[in-house]
């Protein structure tokens, strides 16, 4: 499964590549949102995927019983969760904040900090 | 203090004494090393700076540097003392001050370092030092011109010449002056010779204002006088050739050296005598003089044979004196009638006898006349240049032309303004009037001290026999005298003398030609200069407004292609492509997983709607919980479905604001965009196949598996490592979450106040 899983993480990240290229801001936003999760599968597959074992201790015992899934990357994805929802939350509002004041979703049109240089 | 000095004029505070005590302690300091180094010996204090890259504060002290070094502090000591009555009352005067005595010590450190990496910090020091006396007067363009023209152009050259103290410290194995020098042959024979060489040579020729990097020496007399005396006659522009002599016996002796050393030296030597006849200010005579005298230095640096170095040794010591005693006395000329136009300045004998008697006696030895020392120098040249091995007629003629020209320009500096007839046509309110002591005494020692050591050279001869054979290993300094008796030297001598009266008497008429062919002269190093700095700018602003172009787009593709090329480089580089890939044997579950996500992606890519758009990043999101949940992370799945759902409700809320994706109602196909991304894609694809190709460190886990429960008493062992072993980086996202909600709370009330007002 890790391998189908590089080839899935590989075609997100080219979508979410194409997307963040685009003209609209609007489908920019989509591709980090895309990025986000290609990142979090990539730290989740690198540490190894173990199947129906959740990192548990059960009752009575000092560690886990049996091999179970490896805790430490979970424990990051979900740092990494978080923090690309965060990202992702002020993105969203200051696009929503960039788009009523400047009338458009195109970046090429967001010029107001690098204006065009005038023809010469 | 500030209160007594704000008039102009004779203000005896202690202010104006201060500066010179330093230089005047130095003095005696070294002068103390003189029995020394009479004696052969060399002196090497160490101090260690950085050892484990081999750079030491080592410092060598043996004639060539102790020779710089009397000439600099004795030279400091009476500009500074003339400099507290010039300055005195300027408004920045301890600014000035402060400066100057920078400067003397960069310059100092400059001369004794052994190390070589020591040295460049000097010698760049002494550069920014230079530019802020340069640009002292900072509020007229010209001075600033003219400081960022000697920064750039000496900066630059002092950045090739640290190239080249590299590759010798990686041929020698040292950065030891000392040491390098020690092993002849280690630097010559060695196949990057001509490349050190060249790069030295690129250093020592900016700041000794070599032809064809000349221009700044003239442009930077927008200095105070005091400042031209100091760094731009006697110290700083010696301080390539202090280069050249120093490492004469490490690069010197090849063809290279000799041929090099020999042509830009004549030709700046020739080239600038010449433009000093052009000249009507008595500071840019001495400044092109200036260039004269370190052509004819470089000039004689380029032989190996005792008589050649004797006489550049000498006359270095003989210019220091003379071209120093100048500066201040054409500083004393300006601060007495208001003028240094050569064309107005006549009869000021009377009113300054001191300055006058002084310029003399400075002139006499820069004319060469005997008994000064200035003679010595001239017949050693002439000795040197006849007897050279190679091209004697060349280097004769060049040291010909050379003292000629110098016998008119020191007639032109210290013999018309004083004893030339008629009256000093002087700014209107300005008498004539002889200087105060502390301005005179400096021109006269100098002045005086041209003439002691030509009538007992004995007493200069340890310290030249001993510089000499430091430039050259088991050389001896030729024998210093006035009367060498008749010989083919004293013929040229007579000649320089006549040549020199000739070319004084018709100075008036040549400038007039001079000024007529410049005016016809296509080429202009100063001009050419502002076009290389024109150049310079305009390739800024053309590199700006390709990276910074201020489209997003334009920046995310660069970003994007050099994420690839650092991704595929190091891929290709390290050829670590042992990669198999088994086609997987998936459950139906994992497969509905797989495509489910894939749909989701492809919905998000191709659609036009926004509705489906956030369909497809929800399917997407919702999938990536499944493979979560099948794998053994329930917490990790729930946190997943519940952002995932926070965002398609947050998105949907916003896009009901914003317009259609594609307002023109029409898909942009963009093929390039299209393949970086699948190039990415593909490289993130092969990072994570290498990776679990790899063996996996388990020990974090083990130990987090192994601790949870008897430390922390915790059994999920995700929530345990989240809020007990990683407190700290949990609160750091919590704080991260804060700031963002902030952050747009204040961008969306800012939005409602707009709408109200």
């Amino acid at each position: 499964m890790e391998t189908a899983l590089a080839f899935l993480i590989g075609l997100l990240v080219a979508a979410a590549i194409y997307l963040m290229l685009a003209r609209s801001i609007l489908r920019f936003l989509f591709g980090l949102l895309l990025l986000s999760n290609a990142a979090n599968l990539v730290i989740f597959a690198s540490g190894r995927l173990t199947a129906g074992a959740p990192p548990l201790i059960p009752e009575g015992a000092d560690a886990p019983v049996g091999f179970v899934a490896n805790a430490l990357p979970q424990a990051l994805v979900l740092t990494a969760i978080v923090i690309g929802f965060g990202l992702f939350a002020f993105a969203l509002v200051l696009v929503f904040r960039a788009y009523s004041e400047l009338g458009t979703l195109e970046s090429d049109d967001m010029r107001i900090a690098e204006p065009r240089e005038p023809a010469e | 203090m500030a209160g007594s000095s704000e008039h102009h004029g004779t203000d005896w505070s202690v202010g104006a004494f201060l500066p010179a005590v330093l230089p005047a302690l130095l003095f005696v300091w070294a002068a103390g090393y003189l029995p020394l180094i009479a004696s052969g010996e060399v002196a090497r204090p160490v101090l260690d700076w950085v050892p484990s890259l081999g750079i030491a504060l080592s410092f060598l002290i043996d004639g060539l540097s102790l020779t710089f070094t009397l000439l600099i502090t004795g030279i400091g000591t009476l500009v500074m003392l003339y400099a507290g009555q010039y300055m005195s009352g300027h408004k920045h005067y301890v600014r000035f001050m402060s400066y100057l005595t920078a400067f003397m010590l960069s310059m100092l450190g400059l001369v004794l370092a052994d190390n070589l990496i020591a040295l460049f910090v000097f010698w760049e020091l002494t550069t920014i030092t230079s530019y802020l006396l340069i640009g002292f007067d900072h509020a007229t363009a010209k001075s600033r011109r003219s400081a960022l023209q000697a920064l750039l152009l000496t900066g630059t050259g002092a950045l090739a010449m640290l190239a080249g103290f590299i590759l010798i410290g990686t041929v020698a194995g040292t950065f030891e002056l000392s040491e390098i020098l020690s092993q002849p042959g280690v630097l010559t024979e060695h196949p990057w010779y001509l490349a050190i060489l060249l790069l030295i040579l690129a250093g020592a020729f900016t700041k000794s204002a070599q032809f064809p990097f000349h221009f700044w020496l003239p442009n930077a007399m927008a200095a105070p006088t005091p400042v031209s005396a100091y760094l731009h006659s006697a110290t700083m522009v010696k301080g390539g050739v202090y280069l050249l002599a120093r490492l004469h016996p490490g690069l010197g002796g090849t063809d290279v050296w000799l041929w090099t050393l020999t042509i830009f030296g004549a030709i700046t030597a020739v080239f600038a005598s010449i433009l000093a006849l052009r000249q009507t200010d008595l500071k840019q005579v001495l400044a092109y003089t200036t260039l004269m005298a370190l052509g004819t230095l470089t000039l004689f640096l380029a032989f190996d044979d005792s008589v050649a170095i004797t006489a550049a040794v000498t006359f270095l010591i003989i210019h220091s004196l003379y071209k120093a005693c100048l500066f201040l006395v054409a500083g004393i000329i300006d601060h007495g009638t208001g003028t240094r136009e050569v064309s107005r300045l006549r009869g000021l004998a009377r009113a300054m006898p001191i300055t006058t008697a002084a310029a003399a006696l400075a002139a006499l030895s820069m004319a060469g006349f005997p008994p000064f020392f200035g003679f010595i120098g001239k017949e050693l040249m002439y000795k040197g240049g006849t007897e050279a091995m190679h091209a004697p007629i060349f280097v004769t003629a060049a040291a010909l032309a050379a003292n000629a020209l110098m016998v008119a320009a020191a007639a032109i500096v210290a013999f018309r303004p004083f004893w030339g007839r008629g009256e000093a046509e002087t700014e209107p309110g300005v008498t004539p009037h002889e200087a105060a002591w502390p301005m005179w005494i400096g021109p006269a020692i100098l002045g005086l001290g041209g003439l002691v050591l030509g009538l007992a050279p004995i007493l200069a001869a340890p310290l030249v026999n001993a510089t000499v054979a430091a430039i050259l290993p088991g050389g001896e300094g030729y024998e210093l005298k006035l009367w060498h008796g008749v010989n083919l030297a004293l013929m040229l001598s007579l000649a320089t003398f006549a040549l020199g009266f000739l070319i004084y008497a018709f100075s008036d008429r040549l400038r007039a030609g001079l000024a007529a062919l410049e005016a016809r002269n296509p080429i202009h190093f100063d001009n050419g200069w502002d076009h290389v700095i024109d150049g310079v700018k305009a390739f800024a602003g053309w590199q700006t407004r390709v990276i910074q172009s201020g489209a997003l787009r334009v920046y995310l593709r660069i970003t994007f292609v050099t994420l690839f090329l650092a991704i595929g480089g190091t891929i290709f580089a390290f050829g670590a492509f042992d990669v198999s890939v088994v086609f997987p044997n998936l459950l139906v579950k994992q497969w509905a997983v797989i495509l489910l996500i894939v749909a989701g992606t492809a919905l998000v890519v191709l659609t036009r709607s926004r509705i489906t758009a956030i369909a497809g990043l929800g399917v997407v999101g919702i999938g990536v919980a499944l493979i979560f949940i099948i794998y053994g992370a329930p917490d990790v799945a729930i946190t997943q479905l519940l952002v995932e759902t926070l965002v398609v409700v947050l998105v949907a809320v916003v896009l009901l604001r914003l317009p259609y994706l594609y307002p023109e109602g029409k898909v942009i196909h963009r093929k390039f965009d299209a393949l970086l991304a699948l190039a990415l894609g593909a490289g993130t694809t092969m990072i994570l196949l290498m990776v679990n190709a790899g063996p996996l460190d388990r020990r974090l886990t083990t130990f987090f598996e192994q601790a949870s429960w008897p430390e922390a008493y915790g059994r999920n062992i995700v929530n345990v490592i989240l809020v007990d072993f990683r407190a700290l980086d949990t609160f750091g996202e919590i704080a991260v979450v804060l700031v963002a909600a902030l952050s747009a709370f204040v961008l969306l009330k800012g939005m409602k106040r707009e709408k109200a007002e």
